[in-house]
């Protein structure tokens, strides 16, 4: 094979390669797993507002038991 | 709002603070080297009649503090604070972390001392002579272990986009140096390439285009898939289009270095390559740009009251005004009118004060509360300010090259009818004086800029734990 055939071959197969990146990518089935991905970068802020918010309801437990003590 | 602390991870953040204080100073630094050489090119005496003070001196420093302290420094902040986010795990290497910003601190200094005393390898953006270049090569490998490091040990099943990104910028970057660098060592400063002629100019370019490519585009477009939806408190418009932008553009841009050589001794297919290339380029950039601005689709309200999403947004719009340009300038009958002018001036601080610069500005002011315990930055006002203030001394200086390098291209070309050139040279370069002023004009509002980001950011660091808190808008 010479080095033009050759040549041809391999772009074709980085063509074949794009093309099949864009179906995987864009296939159906991906597509609530890409959503959760993109989603993923807020999901340690919403986990910290949880103990947050649970902290806080905890401290306000805590007063009121207190204050029912007394 | 103190995630650093409550967190489940023990995060490093000491070496990203370290890495964002530090691109804020080089900022200033950068531009303010920058701002002399513009006002030299205007002001002849500027250089004092000192050597390591000349325009041919300062300008390859004025190059490598915007690039290589300034942008560098923001992505080794940016990629250390992405990747520990995203995988919710502790930067790997431990004092590996501490030694990238040491020796990567320690080779800003060196190219401020060498490239002065006229130490240079002559070749653009990789002018720093072979002793430097090794330390760049071995504080390159050390951040890749840092970060792939990172990766392997990660606690999320996926890898983000951004990671992708940082992991492509640094790898190529590697390749690049590395590959770019050879060179014969004749002296303890002194070298010689390994490559010959045009061979040598082929590297070279080959280096200086994926410089901007992979340093200036790949890894600032990781810094963008991160902060852009991290400040619209929304994800990005489209995970999948991401995928095909990370693809397209780093098998694209490896190519397109010959743009740098059209009508030169380089053959003439290999021109024609790197000038389809190119222009195939504009596909994936501008798939990349939609995709950042298109986050917003539904919350452009947020622009009006967030100066630090406006930082953000401009920055991709100017992301898509320079990769418009760029494949435009890259066809050889543009090239022969452009090339050699203050157009390609133009077109490089399009892409580094307005894209490169903004998004990472926008970046650190996103960065600086979080890291330093605070709700927000010490002043939104000064943000707003800024924000201001850069884009009009970025304009003001885009907007003076392009008239200046157009001209300077048609005055360069005029033939009288017996084939005489109209004008010489010396009044081409009359003629771009006005420009050059307004140039300067622009650069110093971009400095003044740069000093009321430090301010603002030695406020914030400087003010009580805590005491600085997030305003609620709606």
């Amino acid at each position: 094979m010479d080095y033009g055939t050759l040549r041809g071959f391999i772009a074709l197969l980085i063509l074949t390669l794009f093309i099949i990146i864009v179906l995987w990518s864009y296939s159906k089935k991906r597509k609530s797993s890409f959503e959760d991905i993109a989603n993923s970068i807020f999901e340690e802020d919403l986990a910290l507002k949880k103990q947050t918010a649970q902290q806080n309801e905890q401290c306000h437990l805590d007063t009121e038991n207190k204050q029912e003590r007394k | 709002m103190t995630i650093s602390n409550t967190s489940a991870v023990d995060y490093n953040f000491d070496v990203v603070r370290q890495f964002t204080v530090m691109t804020v100073i080089w900022g200033i630094f950068g531009t303010l080297v920058g701002v002399l050489i513009a006002g030299q090119l205007i002001w002849p005496a500027l250089n004092f009649e000192t050597p390591w003070l000349t325009y041919s001196r300062l300008r390859p420093l004025h190059t490598n503090a915007v690039i290589f302290a300034f942008g560098t420094s923001a992505l080794f902040a940016t990629s250390y604070y992405v990747v520990q986010r995203t995988c919710q795990t502790r930067l790997f290497g431990g004092k590996l972390a501490s030694f990238t910003f040491w020796g990567w601190q320690a080779i800003i200094v060196a190219a401020a001392i060498t490239l002065p005393l006229g130490y240079t390898s002559s070749k653009e953006y990789a002018e720093l002579e072979w002793p430097i270049d090794i330390l760049i090569a071995v504080v390159w490998i050390s951040y890749a272990i840092v970060f792939f490091g990172t990766l392997i040990k990660r606690k999320t099943s996926h890898i983000y986009v951004a990671n992708w990104f940082f992991g492509g910028f640094i790898i190529t970057v590697a390749v690049l140096h590395i590959g770019n660098s050879m060179v014969i060592p004749v002296s303890m400063m002194k070298s010689y390439s390994i490559y010959s002629g045009a061979i040598d100019a082929m590297m070279q370019w080959w280096y200086g285009h994926n410089a901007v490519g992979f340093l200036l585009t790949a890894g600032f477009l990781g810094m963008m898939y991160y902060f852009v939806p991290k400040q619209a408190e929304r994800p990005v418009y489209s995970y999948r289009l991401s995928i095909v932008h990370f693809w397209a553009l780093i098998s694209l841009y490896i190519w397109a270095g010959p743009h740098h050589l059209h009508y030169t001794a380089l053959p003439d297919w290999v021109q024609s390559v790197g000038m389809v290339m190119s222009i195939v380029l504009f596909l994936p950039s501008w798939g990349g740009m939609i995709n950042g601005i298109m986050t917003l689709s539904g919350a452009w309200h947020k622009l009006r009251h967030d100066p630090i999403l406006r930082f953000l947004i401009v920055s991709l719009s100017f992301y898509g005004m320079s990769t418009f340009e760029g494949p435009m300038m890259a066809i050889k009958s543009v090239n022969a009118l452009s090339h050699y002018t203050d157009w390609t001036i133009g077109h490089v601080h399009s892409g580094a004060l307005g894209w490169v610069a903004m998004i990472s500005i926008g970046a650190m002011y996103h960065l600086i509360p979080i890291l330093f315990n605070q709700g927000r930055m010490y002043s939104i006002r000064l943000i707003n300010i800024h924000f201001w203030l850069h884009t009009a001394g970025l304009i003001l200086y885009i907007v003076a090259m392009w008239i200046s390098g157009v001209m300077q291209g048609l005055m360069w070309r005029a033939v009288n009818t017996d084939g005489t050139l109209t004008y010489s040279f010396v009044e081409s370069l009359t003629a771009s004086y006005p420009f050059y002023f307004i140039r300067f004009v622009g650069g110093v509002l971009v400095v003044i800029g740069f000093f009321l980001m430090a301010y603002n950011m030695f406020k914030t660091i400087g003010a009580k734990d805590g005491s600085l808190e997030a305003v609620e808008e709606t």
